[in-house]
């Protein structure tokens, strides 16, 4: 199996932190991502709202690139991206109409397309153990909400890791590093997602009852593994806060900040001076209370 | 295949787009029932499904429900008979712009121009230029400005200039004739 990497935009942007992160975990576990070549956006939740044809030819573009170069399978640890990328090799492989008008679109003929994996299943792939010696820090003071948001899970059956409703792997992962994942009602609800811009309060609403429930079920940090969840549970918290006082404060993690906490990389390489809620204080007051234990 | 020449020809371009019949949905309502944006919307989305139901087009597609709805997949995701509502939601939207509808969420419909264009440009979204765009486009200036000093100042969280895809031609070229085809 040869693995394409596609960061997507947001990566070099608005969650540079998640990149970071990524790399240094990678990194320890010596695995270097090999980017697609000239890659572009895949249209993102914009795309699909205005125009089936191109929100399936952005997205189809990379993924006949990365078979171009010899991939089989494309990594994208974008829960958006990923959703986009994998919704469009089945669009395409099943709707040979469809397929013809992007070919037409494109100017090019589609290859066979390489299987889509997200972040949870690349990290479920690799050896837990290995994962399990990379661990120095043991995380066992902290309460862990572990949010998949809408586009790691859904829709049904998108893929066999996990359920749709009660999705599970990512508490998997998280309990490598000794943090204990809480029981929440939230893990699947959504978050808001781009309407960020055009109607915040939207944002701020659902964003606030996701925060609710975690802090409810004791939770002291929420875990993510999508950069659209991230910006509105993270950028927007101030403003959430602001407008709906009782809010508690809450740092919102990418599941790879987290994984790098316990491998004991530096707060800085990880990112985790980049947040908007600086999870730092609250992470070394935990620590601290469980080594004082 | 007689029957099919009594279709609407709106209800032949939802059906071309989402390779679904409206008619397969027999109104349970759980798709409303966890539409996380429901609280916001004049019309269930299940009512939506029902406008087209009825043959009565222009309510579904000039209602503000479909601009309002977050592309989460819950309703794709639950409903009993595997009717893919987001996918719906998609297709009425494109139609509305098609057919000149009447747009009640401008806001949210000039949001989704300004990230594309870039794109269209660049080949990569942008977001200064993205915001830009939007700002222009909806005359909200202010909007967002307590968070631009520590967003590009001190946490570079969004680069100042575009990262520009080596063949964006390709890209350009893409939207053209998506653009054409319709």
């Amino acid at each position: 199996m040869k693995t394409a990497y596609f960061p997507g935009c947001s990566m070099a942007g608005t969650s540079r932190e998640f990149s970071s992160s990524l790399k240094e975990v990678l990194a320890l576990l010596n695995i270097e991502l090999n980017e697609i070549d000239d890659w572009s956006c895949c249209g993102a939740s914009s795309a699909h709202v205005t125009s089936h044809l191109l929100a399936t030819a952005l997205p189809a573009r990379n993924l006949n690139l990365a078979s171009q170069q010899g991939y089989d399978e494309i990594f994208a640890p974008c829960a958006a991206c990923y959703s986009r990328l994998l919704m469009v090799s089945r669009e395409v492989n099943n709707n040979k109409k469809m397929a013809a008008k992007v070919e037409d679109v494109l100017g090019e003929k589609l290859l066979p397309t390489p299987n889509v994996v997200n972040l949870l299943e690349y990290f479920t792939q690799i050896d837990k153990e290995k994962l399990a010696q990379l661990k120095k820090i043991d995380l066992s003071g902290l309460n862990v909400a572990c949010y998949y948001g809408c586009l790691l899970v859904r829709p049904n059956g998108i893929n066999e890791l996990d359920d749709s409703e009660q999705p599970a792997s990512m508490e998997a992962l998280v309990s490598i590093t000794g943090a204990k994942p809480v029981d929440w009602n939230f893990k699947t609800e959504c978050c808001g997602a781009a309407h960020s811009i055009p109607h915040t309060n939207i944002v701020e609403i659902l964003s606030k009852k996701i925060i609710d429930d975690a802090v409810a079920h004791k939770a002291d940090i929420i875990v993510v593994g999508c950069p659209m969840c991230h910006s509105n549970l993270d950028m927007r918290q101030r403003k959430i806060k602001k407008d709906y006082p009782d809010t508690k404060e809450t740092p919102i993690l990418y599941l790879t900040e987290l994984l790098g906490l316990s491998f004991g990389i530096d707060y800085n390489k990880l990112g985790l001076n980049l947040h908007y809620i600086d999870p730092i204080k609250l992470i070394e007051k935990r620590l601290e209370k469980e080594a004082v234990k | 295949m007689g029957h099919h020449h009594h279709k609407h020809p709106i209800l032949e371009e939802i059906i071309e787009i989402t390779g679904q019949d409206p008619a397969l949905c027999y109104q349970c309502g759980k798709c409303s029932a966890g539409c996380p944006v429901r609280e916001f919307a004049e019309c269930a989305p299940n009512k939506v499904v029902r406008y087209l139901q009825l043959g009565m087009y222009d309510l579904a597609l000039e209602s503000k429900t479909i601009w309002l709805c977050a592309g989460c997949l819950t309703c794709s995701s639950r409903c009993p008979k595997n009717y893919e509502l987001a996918s719906l939601m998609d297709a009425l939207r494109e139609l509305a712009i098609k057919h000149n509808k009447k747009i009640p969420e401008q806001n949210v419909y000039k949001f989704h121009k300004a990230f594309l264009e870039p794109i269209r440009l660049f080949g990569r979204s942008y977001e200064i230029g993205m915001l830009m765009g939007y700002k222009f486009s909806t005359f909200k200036f202010l909007q967002d400005m307590d968070l631009a000093p520590e967003t590009l100042l001190f946490k570079s969280k969004m680069g100042l200039l575009p990262h520009i895809v080596k063949n964006s031609d390709k890209v350009k070229e893409i939207f053209r004739k998506t653009k054409e085809a319709e």
